[in-house]
């Protein structure tokens, strides 16, 4: 067995003895635009809405509950979808999150929350997980879109003024701290911070 | 008597015909056969201030956006600002001490089952037009207005 690998890792490390110098380079290059892009391409492929809800877990639970919300339907038709808040933006932090999420797959293959009452047995323990993730980062996905050098307090309510420029703006707080359950239905609270 | 009765039965439906067309329903005048034109959809109320009651004993109305508020088993999202144990970081008005007694008056730990569900009492208001005028005058108008 030793002697097999030994003999592969000589080939492997031995002049090519058919292939040109320019043919093994450019072909190379080529296969790795194409394996970049496939990679790139089945990466954003699984970053859609659409890929979210092929699974029922999706489709039925959260999907279902985001719909109501301003973040679904609301008077400019601007709307986020699943990955907008739930997977970062940047590409290194992408990918962290993208192998963290290896572990839905997990799930999906044996069934976690393929029932509505296993689904909502563990909706307190997923939420804390994006509490967590959303604390941790700042709100870095709310703030994608709302960014707080932007906000106009002067069109805000006077309740909304009051937190944010005081808690956020001095980082005390970060979005998650109070918007819990913006686009999805709370799990039992009991125990939660400010609940 | 027997022709009497028949006169009062026709009398009365003659009578409801005629009012029928004075009733006005939901539906307003469209015909039953068409779809009547909707009323504008009112906005909420949000200016956060505190209004006078329309009736004795009204439980005060909510002066804010209450849309998408979960209130369920699972949590409720009012208690998160008006719970007694809230009100200070949330300057919002604390929510009664009847809320927190059970019906025979003793005291209880948190707010009682029975009064949970706010919304059961407690509602926003719209900018629509009342459709009738409200002339509840409240103690102190009355006594102001009788002179003592």
């Amino acid at each position: 067995m030793i002697d097999w690998i030994k003999n592969y890792w000589r080939i492997l490390w031995r002049p090519s003895k058919h292939f040109s110098l320019a043919f093994l380079t450019v072909g190379g290059f080529i296969a790795g635009i194409v394996f970049w892009g496939g990679f790139n391409t089945g990466l954003e492929l699984t970053n859609t809405e659409k890929f979210c809800i092929s699974c029922h877990e999706m489709r039925d639970n959260v999907y279902q509950e985001l719909r109501g919300t301003i973040h679904f339907n609301n008077r400019s038709g601007v709307r986020a979808t699943c990955p907008d808040c739930h997977v970062p933006h940047e590409w290194t932090d992408k990918i962290a999150r993208k192998m963290q999420a290896s572990k839905e797959v997990w799930g999906k293959i044996f069934g976690t929350i393929n029932t509505r009452e296993k689904f909502e047995n563990k909706r307190r323990e997923l939420a804390e997980h994006e509490w967590k993730r959303l604390k941790s980062n700042d709100s870095l996905e709310c703030r994608n879109c709302h960014n707080f050098d932007y906000m106009d307090f002067t069109k805000q309510g006077q309740r909304a003024v009051n937190q944010h420029s005081t808690a956020l703006a001095s980082g005390e707080k970060t979005c998650i701290d109070c918007h819990k359950g913006i686009a999805h239905e709370l799990p039992d609270m009991a125990g939660v911070e400010g609940w | 008597m027997r022709q009497l009765i028949a006169f009062a039965i026709i009398a009365l439906c003659a009578l409801s015909a005629l009012a029928e067309e004075n009733i006005a329903t939901l539906r307003g005048h469209a015909p039953l056969t068409q779809e009547g034109e909707p009323p504008q959809i009112a906005k909420p109320m949000k200016d956060d201030v505190k209004k006078h009651r329309n009736y004795p004993m009204q439980p005060p109305v909510i002066p804010h956006n209450i849309q998408g508020y979960q209130v369920d088993l699972k949590v409720n999202k009012c208690l998160s600002c008006h719970a007694r144990k809230r009100a200070e970081d949330a300057q919002a008005p604390m929510i009664s001490v009847t809320h927190y007694m059970d019906r025979d008056g003793n005291f209880l730990a948190d707010v009682s089952p029975r009064r949970y569900f706010c919304n059961q009492c407690h509602v926003s208001q719209t900018d629509a037009r009342p459709l009738v005028e409200n002339q509840f005058k409240d103690i102190d108008q009355i006594l102001q207005d009788s002179g003592k």
